[in-house]
């Protein structure tokens, strides 16, 4: 008998499944179908400019930084600022994201900007959020031919860019955003929630930022 | 692994005089608690969300086989494996011959409580594979050859100075002037170490803190990103969870993760929140061109239908050792096994068998606070219970203890004879309790009066004031 087999079989004697299994197939296949929003917290439900206000405060709440502007066209003049100020070199890894692409990058005659997945040696990675939770201040990043991972995690800096309108009260609301996106039942290959930068507290519980992932988070706020 | 939990009471003998470890084990009990608290009290629906967390695994669970199913369907259907294991060694086989087919020679492990249960380390050692533990706690104690002594901070025994001591050992081609007296300074040592580490594996490991029968995605909730990148960067990679990491939806996870972080370290939401489903899609740039789940039972259906089964609720957050008196003193090596504290207690001899795990729930002042951290509900002190009545029909625990409890059963039974019995023995003993009213040694009980005294009792016993006292009050009222 196979493993499944065998661990299937135990588990049906034990529920009984053989003398209500219409019952139980049923309360399976609703749930999976509908799934119950369940309890959300009062906290994310105010209105779009209360949301956002939200976002900012909670991430930089876990240490991550937040710089707001207007429009997309402002954001490569942010991330050269930004380099500048922490000292790094004028160099960016961003996979082909169109949102990412449609920005004048070209206009920063001394920015290096390298596609692709990332290669472990990028000091500076740039992403752009598929959302933002403002509950926790957590940004959603998905994976797909224009958004590697590794930028996610391989830089000591990264920055992801959220729009204003992509800012989320809870955590439910974007899962809801996915499966409109992707279909029922169907994610990307990987989802990252992210909230704040890399951080251990495995030596004597004092909690250090900057671990495997990414030293600094900084999040750049459009509209 | 070697299983000590037999040895449990010379283990907590050990750890109460291990200087060391007491030091360490002031940090559990100053950081978690407070954290936990503040986390809590911030958000008003947290108590509901427990409610509601409780409710999501009851309900799985009473649906396990078929929500399993639907999940195995989903993530061959996103180009994933599904393989079964019934026990440890099956899960253990499933690994290695995947790593035969790779010709893997190194494979990266993010933190994982599972493969500690199923001792994935040393199996791999032996079949000349090198397994690297990526979560700092996890790579401190790989390199000490110790096992984790808390589920979510594994290297809470050790203090800094020790660290210091292994990186100075195992790193030696480091130049040996270098400073590594802050947390922060070992941290990057590790950070700079492992990295090379994620790109040399051809196999990366990680556990699952849910399986997502909707959609077919495993989850793994960290801080380091070092689960990410152990199942990011290598060709392949496998996730071993145990049958009752499923829940049904995706907003089922966002339920129970809103009661994990906060209960775990105190944090609204943990650094990385990931889900991976499947292998790489066609054209993405990065990610594992394989993808494999390991399902593992390993003991799981068997507590399944029993008075142990809302032990499957649990989702290892550690909360309930970090509120427990008995954990504070003596620290999580001296349970012996895998898992410690209170839901160790009841889920090590649920799994190896109360007659190596029997002395486990005895290990517990029924306090209760864990139950009332634990963010899944879990009744740990009625289990503890359970499994010590368990012990008592199975003749397990020692023959003075028997009788004690059978004389002192004999006397219960009979209250008039109690009553004279406690009624004679009270004074006597009030009267050699001296001037002082406390004992410093006393036939039978060594084991007390070795570390404190023991207070003399009154001059009359409890029944004798009680009864004393209602008169009184009707006198009174009267």
């Amino acid at each position: 008998m196979s493993g499944r087999d065998a661990i299937l079989g135990k588990l049906r004697q034990t529920l009984g499944a053989d003398t209500n299994d219409a019952t139980r197939r049923e309360a399976v296949e609703r749930r999976l179908a509908k799934p119950p929003r369940g309890i959300v917290p009062e906290r994310g439900q105010g209105s779009d400019a209360q949301k956002v206000k939200l976002f900012c405060q909670m991430a930089e709440a876990v240490s991550a930084s937040v710089t707001r502007v207007r429009s997309p066209e402002r954001v490569p003049r942010v991330v050269s600022d930004y380099l500048r100020a922490k000292n790094l070199p004028a160099s960016v890894r961003m996979g082909t994201d169109r949102r990412l692409k449609a920005m004048p990058w070209d206009k920063l005659k001394a920015l290096d900007v390298k596609s692709g997945p990332s290669d472990g040696f990028d000091e500076v990675g740039v992403s752009h959020a598929f959302a933002g939770i403002a509950e926790t201040g957590t940004v959603a990043l998905l994976s797909g031919k224009d958004n590697p991972s590794t930028v996610n995690f391989l830089p000591e800096h990264h920055i992801v860019v959220v729009d204003v309108k992509d800012i989320a009260g809870d955590l439910e609301t974007v899962l809801t955003g996915l499966r409109r996106k992707f279909g029922k039942g169907r994610m990307p290959r990987t989802l990252n929630l992210v909230t704040g930068p890399s951080r251990s507290g495995d030596i004597e519980q004092k909690i250090i930022l900057g671990a495997h992932g990414p030293r600094a988070l900084h999040l750049i706020v459009v509209g | 692994m070697e299983v000590t939990s037999p040895t449990f009471k010379q283990n907590a003998v050990n750890a109460l005089h291990d200087a060391q470890l007491q030091k360490a084990l002031g940090n559990v009990r100053a950081g978690f608690i407070d954290k936990r608290r503040k986390a809590a009290d911030a958000l008003p629906e947290f108590d509901a969300l427990r409610d509601a967390a409780r409710d999501i695994k009851d309900h799985t669970l009473a649906h396990l086989d078929l929500y399993l199913e639907a999940y195995e369907k989903k993530v061959t259907e996103s180009g994933g494996h599904v393989h079964w294991a019934e026990t440890a060694e099956d899960a253990r086989r499933v690994v290695l011959d995947i790593c035969r087919m790779q010709n893997a020679r190194t494979v990266t492990k993010g933190k994982s409580m599972i493969t500690e249960e199923i001792a994935l380390n040393d199996f791999l050692q032996l079949a000349g594979i090198k397994a690297v533990e990526t979560d700092l706690g996890e790579y401190i104690i790989q390199l000490r050859n110790e096992h984790p002594s808390h589920i979510i901070a594994p290297a809470v025994h050790v203090n800094k100075d020790q660290v210091e001591a292994d990186f100075r050992r195992a790193h030696d081609y480091l130049p040996a002037d270098r400073d590594l007296t802050e947390p922060e300074t070992l941290l990057d040592e590790a950070r700079r170490v492992l990295r090379a580490q994620y790109f040399e594996a051809e196999i990366g490991i990680t556990g699952a803190n849910f399986l997502v029968a909707e959609t077919g995605s495993s989850v793994i909730v960290t801080n380091e990103g070092n689960g990410d990148l152990t199942q990011l960067l290598p060709r392949v990679h496998i996730v071993v969870a145990s049958i009752e990491k499923i829940v049904p939806t995706l907003n089922d996870v966002s339920q129970i993760l809103r009661v994990l972080a906060r209960s775990a370290t105190g944090q609204d939401m943990s650094v990385y929140t990931t889900l991976s489903t499947g292998p790489r899609r066609k054209g993405d740039p990065d990610g594992p061109e394989q993808y494999h789940v390991i399902l593992l039972d390993n003991g799981r259906t068997s507590m399944l239908g029993t008075e142990f089964q809302d032990m499957l609720r649990c989702i290892r957050c550690g909360a309930c050792m970090n509120h427990c008196p008995v954990y504070h003193a003596v620290g999580g090596h001296a349970y012996g096994w895998v898992y410690p504290g209170p839901m160790g207690a009841v889920l090590t001899p649920s799994l190896i068998g109360v007659d190596q795990g029997g002395h486990l729930p005895n290990a517990s002042t029924f306090c209760g606070r864990c139950e009332s951290v634990c963010p899944m509900r879990i009744p740990l002190p009625k289990m503890m219970r359970h499994w010590r009545e368990r012990e008592f029909e199975r003749g397990l625990n020692p023959a003075t203890q028997r009788y004690g409890m059978k004389i002192w059963a004999a006397f219960a039974k009979r209250p008039r004879l109690y009553n004279f019995a406690t009624s004679m023995a009270i004074p006597v003993l009030a009267l050699f309790g001296g001037r002082r009213k406390r004992f410093s040694a006393l036939p039978l009980a060594g084991g007390w009066t070795k570390h404190r005294d023991l207070p003399a009792p009154e001059r009359r016993t409890f029944m004798q004031q009680w009864r004393e006292r209602e008169s009184r009050k009707q006198g009174a009222s009267a």
